[in-house]
């Protein structure tokens, strides 16, 4: 088992850097560019892990990457890759919805912890304009999952695979839920319109503006970690979820591919804007999933 | 175009041959890596700001090198510094290379900072800027043109990737005489002092 979940985190710290590599690649040919190869990022990551790192500000400052990454794993581990087989289980069959639901925040706060400590005023500007952005977005995300546990009678996220391997896929039965979702996990993922915490031109790299080295190069990992485990989520919970590594690929890069088209195309909200629009319209199709599930079924 | 060097020994550490040690393979992959990915800070002063847009946008693309802009001195392995530096401006130059990370390179843009250029002349410009910090790529020209600064670029991770003695091991090492000088120009105020924030003016902070 043990073999299984570092297998599991190699895997997800591949796929997640060669999607993020692909990410740069068509990012830069929609602007009329050549662009970085794919490995990328892996190069980036390499490097800054060869870096030095001489800045101090106290433990909590170093302590908030690792927690990050703590977050990102263990959000990992709890979402099942496949949807039946033997290989690459790890702790699935006794993880829930709800307890995904709170390690999913778990790296926010340790950024907020570790930001806090070293004090720089852009960093502190990108932590609090990540948590008030996470108000809006966690309100959509949490009522389309609570709708599925309702329609599914279940928070186990195998039985909601189970239920739509003989019912159809859930963004067909319930295309609203769906459409919710997947506004929220385009600012989840770090995309425009919403990708207001880290944003450029504006507060520098927001909260990793003070992070150098070995300490940027583990948020980078972390970042593409937990890139892996939402997309994984999001096909687990309306794609029917996959057989295979194949299927698994396939339907995880569409989705990426998607919402990296929706960020390329659109510019920035404001995080005013972004809660208001995310507070209304997002919300209010996933309440309509949401009343449709209660009152018809 | 010309680019000027500046370090002496030029040696060749792919050209030797025979057996590598395991830790020699990994140093040497290391350097690989370095070379191929370099985050930039663009420290945009005198005219030669205007030649980093077109380098890093659609028209000439650095970034199909590994080269990519960043926002903050942290996570900046290069700095290119792209005209002549006023006495003002080297006080801020100082304190952001001092800010990057080690291994960290400079990159310099058309002849005033080699030489003082046509501001030779100046009573508040400074003429030779590697006297002060240490320069790794000057690209000449005033100004040079996009393609002459990629040129740069790419000496740059030739440089890297051979493992030649860069300027943060010549600063580290000359330490006494980089700061002699930067005292004797700078009268002796290399001053914002570490301990203090730039917004917090009270505490002996400078804006």
């Amino acid at each position: 088992m043990i073999l299984e979940l570092i297998l599991l985190i190699m895997l997800a710290y591949a796929v997640g850097f060669i999607y993020y590599g692909l990410y740069r690649n068509i990012t830069a040919r929609i602007q009329g560019r050549y662009g970085p190869t794919i490995y990328q990022t892996f190069y980036d990551s390499i490097k800054l892990f060869s870096k030095e790192n001489s800045v101090s500000y106290g433990w909590m400052f170093y302590l908030g990457p690792i927690i990050m990454a703590t977050g990102a794993v263990l959000t990992l581990i709890m979402v099942p890759l496949f949807s039946d087989g033997e290989y690459l289980k790890s702790i699935t069959s006794s993880s829930n919805l709800f307890v995904l639901l709170y390690m999913m925040v778990l790296g926010p706060l340790g950024n907020a912890l570790a930001v806090g400590a070293g004090g720089n005023p852009f960093g502190v500007m990108g932590v609090t304009r990540g948590l008030t952005r996470l108000m809006g977005l966690e309100l959509p995300f949490y009522i389309a999952i609570v709708a599925l546990i309702i329609a599914n009678g279940s928070s186990s996220i195998s039985d909601i695979m189970q239920a739509q391997a003989s019912g159809g896929w859930n963004a067909i039965n319930h295309p609203c839920l769906f459409v919710a979702a997947m506004v929220s996990m385009v600012g989840f993922m770090g995309a425009s319109p919403f990708d207001i915490p880290g944003a450029p031109q504006e507060v520098y790299s927001g909260p990793a503006t003070e992070f150098s080295g070995k300490f940027l190069a583990l948020l980078m990992s972390q970042g593409s970690i937990f890139a892996f485990a939402k997309l994984v989520l999001i096909v687990d919970l309306f794609l029917g979820g996959a057989d295979n590594l194949m299927m698994l690929v396939v339907k995880t890069l569409v989705i990426f591919v998607s919402i990296i088209f929706i960020g390329v195309v659109y510019g920035r909200y404001k995080v005013d804007q972004a809660v208001d629009f995310l507070m209304k319209i997002p919300t209010l199709i996933g309440l309509i999933g949401l009343v449709r599930i209660i009152w018809f079924g | 175009m010309d680019i000027g060097f500046h370090g002496d020994n030029f040696k060749w550490s792919m050209e030797e041959k025979g057996t590598k040690s395991a830790q020699s393979l990994i140093e040497e992959a290391i350097k690989w890596f370095r070379s191929k990915s370099i985050f930039v800070i663009a420290y945009g002063t005198g005219c030669g700001a205007i030649e980093m847009p077109p380098t890093f946008t659609s028209r000439y693309d650095a970034e199909r090198m590994g080269i990519t802009g960043v926002a903050t001195p942290r996570q900046a392995d290069v700095i290119i510094l792209s005209g002549y530096l006023a006495y003002k401006t080297l006080r801020r130059v100082i304190r952001t290379y001092e800010q990057m990370q080690k291994p960290r390179y400079i990159i310099t843009l058309g002849s005033c900072p080699i030489n003082g250029g046509m501001y030779w002349d100046s009573y508040n410009t400074i003429k030779k800027l590697d006297d002060f910090i240490p320069i790794d790529v000057c690209v000449n020209g005033c100004m040079p043109r996009p393609e002459a600064v990629i040129e740069g670029f790419m000496l740059l991770q030739e440089r890297i990737k051979n493992g030649e003695e860069a300027g943060w091991e010549k600063y580290d090492k000359e330490l006494e005489q980089y700061k002699k000088n930067q005292n004797k120009a700078l009268g002796g105020h290399i001053e914002p002092s570490y301990e203090t924030d730039w917004y917090n003016m009270n505490s002996g902070g400078v804006a």
